[in-house]
């Protein structure tokens, strides 16, 4: 049985690595809402009031690009609504919680908090604090995320645009997914949403965020049934 | 207006966080549901990948040729065997930078 205080460190631990694209696409940002021309304070409040890195810039670009503020936080909703299903897994090892430490838990559930803490909770079920380690990838994520966009609105973008940085992104989600590439089915259901997220790249409130994870997931539901 | 806006668009947010863990009880969820949602982070993390590669900066498709693809592959084998998130984000960020500032520049 691992402490509490283990439990935490080894959460840290686990999401330390994605540090690496998180604290440069921080910096972009906060960077990118003062090139907007967006009150300072405003951007960064979004870091503690939202805190949900490319919603932060979805929101902002469509304000600027002159779309109506309802368009924007219908966006952010959308692009958001992925943490209903993380929160539906999550729930399974949360549930002895109280509700009070539910409802604060919740503020950092993040995409790759989610991933490393779901991985772990799977492999160790049994331990008693479970919710630590999540309190570990969550709060780390938090701190990182919170001193990189006040870097980038501080300092303004001293990452150079020509490395090209915004690629370390889709590179974090790969290292999550990328073991699971050994389960067939599983390709399936990545294929499945992948290319659904580009053919419904255009729809509007960025919704193929939501759209493709409904389609991969009906998909793993027939493939669940075909395995039977 | 903006402020007005932010605030709205976190509670929202908030609420897509708070909702599953804190007010549905997991008996609501069926054994078959369980099952499917194990395949959430397959289901979900493609969706961040796919147009992060794929689509460039101004929404349209990228050339077959693009360094992007090129440093994905190699994340991806890179990933596959090292079984190290350090090692997978750093090889496709190597490969991609040696394409663009040795081979295209």
């Amino acid at each position: 049985m691992l402490s509490k205080k283990e439990l935490f460190s080894r959460g840290m631990f686990d999401i330390a690595p994605h540090m690496l694209s998180v604290i440069p696409f921080g910096i972009i940002c906060g960077a990118i809402g003062i090139d907007l021309g967006f009150n300072p304070y405003l951007v960064y409040a979004m870091s503690i009031i939202i805190f949900g890195g490319a919603s932060q810039i979805v929101f902002l670009q469509l304000l600027s690009g002159g779309a109506s503020s309802l368009v924007a936080v219908t966006s952010v909703g959308v692009i958001n609504s992925r943490h209903l299903l993380y929160g539906a897994v999550l729930s399974e090892y949360l549930e002895k919680l109280s509700l009070i430490k539910k409802l604060l838990i919740s503020y950092v559930v993040v995409d790759q908090g989610f991933a490393e803490s779901n991985k772990f909770f799977k492999k160790n079920k049994t331990e008693k604090y479970l919710h630590y380690h999540l309190l570990g990838t969550g709060i780390t994520m938090w701190v990182c995320w919170q001193i990189a966009t006040l870097s980038g609105i501080i300092l303004g973008s001293f990452v150079p645009d020509e490395l090209g940085l915004k690629f370390a992104i889709p590179l974090t989600f790969i290292a999550i997914v990328v073991q699971d590439l050994k389960k067939i089915d599983h390709v399936i259901v990545m294929f499945v949403c992948g290319i659904s997220s580009l053919l419904f790249f255009e729809a509007p409130f960025k919704s193929y965020i939501l759209i493709s994870p409904v389609i991969a997931l009906f998909v793993a539901a027939l493939l669940l049934r075909l395995k039977k | 207006m903006t402020w007005l806006s932010i605030t709205i668009a976190g509670i929202l947010t908030y609420f897509t966080r708070m909702t599953m863990i804190a007010l549905v009880r997991r008996d609501l969820l069926g054994e078959k549901i369980k099952a499917v949602l194990a395949y959430v982070p397959s289901a979900v993390f493609p969706a961040i990948i796919f147009p992060a590669i794929f689509i460039n900066d101004y929404g349209a498709y990228i050339e077959i040729n693009d360094p992007k693809i090129f440093g994905a592959l190699v994340a991806i084998i890179v990933g596959y065997f090292s079984r190290n998130v350090i090692a997978t984000i750093f090889s496709g960020l190597l490969s991609y930078w040696i394409i663009i500032f040795v081979f295209l520049s």
